[in-house]
């Protein structure tokens, strides 16, 4: 301990120190952080049940029968697409009114309520229903093909490993990582706030299962290049090699520059 | 403190900031004193022995770990395959090999360094040396001598009484100059041929021709329009591509992108109109290059109708012909005209009505 004490105003103590704080909070965070529910499969959900759910927690702002308010649209013909990923991945109910719903880490609702619901919109008019395991899983997919098509369809918005992007406004493209292979059929089917649709018509069902399965490849893969920074491309590079770069050499020629003695 | 001072001596004395403006004493010195060079002070191990030793452990471990690192980095390059990943915290899975090569080179090199510059401030004398300059330019005998040798080997050369020879020889250098000025004039091209290119592009089709299909961005298929669903979004590129001998540079030019609105949705402007009238049951056409600088404009907001162009958020407006509302673009998108064929797919009678793509002179 004296060896300790008598060192701590070495000029590296600083540092040192800010170092053993920050991979100390990276390192609690990364083990204290809450991790996404693993949702399990439901079988179709009871109608009158998932009706009285929906008055009790949605009627608010998008009527008593569904069709809509000043406060929220109709979901008259949304289909259980819709419902499943508004209210699974935690954006409905709507937690606070804001230029767009935020995906949260839980859903208020269990798979079986969530399941209810969806069946309760889905009769009131033909939508989208919630896609089976076969298209969603990213199984016997083609990899390449899904990075073409979503290169072209899908990377303006969400960048082009999936990490999302900004659009106009405060509105923002999310980012794809951690999301379900149901999810992103889900958003995909039903074109939710500022997302365009791409129906089955658009983007085949056996494509939106490649596109699946590049997200996956994306996100799993060896990363050659080692860290991705986000994978946001030349900004975060360039900021990392402005920061750390630059203030490496930056720190060597001071020391070259000191005088000795 | 005086106004002026009699001893003609600089002034020493303190002027606080509150005293105001004094006049100077006008006693400069004709030349500055040279203050020297400042007392040298002796480092740690120029007077212990023991900090000496210390600094020669110290600069032998740096160069030593350099060594280390160069031989780990040798025997990884023959020891890890290099399809073997690795998870780091922190980066996740990266490849080993380029990792333990990464971190070796630059622990390699750096000890080197590290090593000299150590060695350099403890060690190596740093005694401050001052060396007087002297004038750089040779004596007049030397220069005058250099002159000559340069004239003299003119004279011989014969360059005085054989003045063509000179002048074939200029004509010769300076001609030789030509074929980069044409080669550099001739990679620009031909411009009537490059405005031409610039005017055109996959969609003009000859009057007479069937109307060509759009069709989807990669898969390559045709569109029906019962297939183009309210708020859908269609990256299209036109049939004909198939047959292109310049595919990227086709591509490039006839992007399109293709998307559907409820006709209740259109502005009531003049321009709305014209692109209701110019689509098909509320499915407009657009080219997706950027008037600004031919960036692909994709990022489509299905609630506001806005179209982005993600390199310098130029916006457009898909109810009003793609007017431009934000950004530094200065025209509105070119749109295409679209229809059915007997079979229900989308296809364009017409190829743009003006040129896609950025601005140029003589549009």
């Amino acid at each position: 301990m004296n060896a300790l004490a008598a060192r701590r105003r070495h000029p590296a103590a600083i540092a040192i120190l800010l170092l053993l704080g920050l991979v100390a909070v990276g390192g609690a965070y990364s083990l204290l952080a809450p991790k996404q529910a693993q949702a399990s499969v439901v079988s179709a959900g009871d109608i009158n049940t998932g009706k009285s759910l929906f008055l009790a927690n949605c009627a608010t702002c998008h009527g008593m029968n569904a069709q809509g308010s000043a406060a929220g649209p109709t979901l008259v013909g949304v289909g259980a697409a819709s419902v499943d990923f508004q209210v699974g991945t935690g954006r409905m109910p709507l937690a606070a009114p804001n230029v767009q719903a935020q995906r949260q880490d839980t859903s208020q609702f269990t798979q079986e309520q969530i399941a209810n619901m969806a069946a309760w919109v889905a009769s009131l008019a033909p939508g989208p229903a919630i896609p089976g395991a076969q298209y969603t899983s990213g199984q016997n997919a083609d990899v390449a093909q899904g990075g073409e098509i979503f290169r072209i369809n899908c990377a303006q918005c969400h960048n082009y490993a999936g990490s999302g992007g900004a659009l106009s406004r405060g509105k923002y493209a999310p980012s794809l990582t951690g999301s379900s292979g149901k999810t992103i059929y889900e958003a995909m089917l039903t074109g939710p706030q500022s997302m365009p649709v791409f129906s089955d018509s658009n983007i085949s069902a056996q494509n939106k299962n490649n596109i699946i399965a590049y997200l996956k490849t994306t996100q799993t893969e060896q990363q050659v290049g080692g860290m991705t920074l986000g994978n946001l491309g030349p900004v975060s590079e360039g900021m990392f090699i402005w920061i750390f770069g630059l203030g490496l050499m930056l720190g060597c020629a001071f020391w070259l520059g000191q005088k000795a003695a | 403190m005086t106004d002026l001072d009699t001893t003609g001596q600089p002034s020493t004395d303190v002027v606080h900031l509150d005293e105001g403006h004094h006049i100077g004493t006008g006693g400069l010195p004709a030349r500055f004193e040279d203050p020297g060079l400042p007392t040298h002070i002796h480092r740690m191990a120029d007077d212990s022995p023991d900090a000496g030793r210390r600094a020669e452990r110290q600069v032998v471990a740096l160069f030593g770990l350099s060594m280390l690192a160069t031989l780990v980095f040798i025997v990884a390059y023959f020891a890890i395959d290099k399809s073997v990943g690795i998870f780091l915290p922190g980066i996740g899975s990266t490849n080993a090999l380029n990792v333990v090569l990464g971190v070796t080179m630059g622990i390699s090199l750096f000890g080197i360094g590290a090593g000299a510059v150590h060695w350099a401030k403890t060690l190596m004398p740093d005694t401050e040396v001052v060396e007087e300059r002297h004038p750089q330019a040779s004596d007049a005998a030397t220069r005058s001598a250099a002159v000559g040798i340069i004239l003299g080997g003119g004279e011989q050369a014969q360059l005085g009484r054989r003045p063509m020879i000179k002048y074939a020889l200029g004509g010769a250098l300076g001609l030789f100059a030509l074929p980069f000025v044409v080669q550099v004039a001739g990679s620009l091209g031909n411009p009537t041929k490059a405005l031409a290119g610039l005017r055109s592009n996959l969609w003009d089709i000859a009057p007479g021709v069937s109307p060509i299909r759009l069709m989807r961005d990669p898969e390559m298929t045709p569109i029906k329009a019962s297939d183009v669903t309210i708020g859908s979004v269609f990256h299209v590129m036109p049939e004909t591509l198939k047959d292109s001998q310049h595919v990227l540079e086709d591509k490039g030019k006839a992007a399109v992108i293709l998307m559907r609105l409820d006709p209740s949705q259109f502005s009531a402007a003049a321009g709305g109109q014209r692109a209701q009238a110019w689509g098909y049951q509320g499915i407009i056409a657009y080219s997706k290059i950027c008037t600004h600088v031919g960036c692909p404009v994709g990022l489509y907001e299905q609630q506001t109708h806005h179209l982005l162009c993600p390199c310098h958020q130029s916006t457009y407006d898909a109810t009003n012909n793609m007017e431009v509302i934000f950004g530094p673009a200065k025209r509105a998108l070119p749109q295409l005209k679209i229809t059915v064929d007997d079979a229900g797919y989308l296809v364009a009678p017409e190829g743009f009505h003006e040129p896609v793509g950025p601005s140029f002179w003589e549009r």
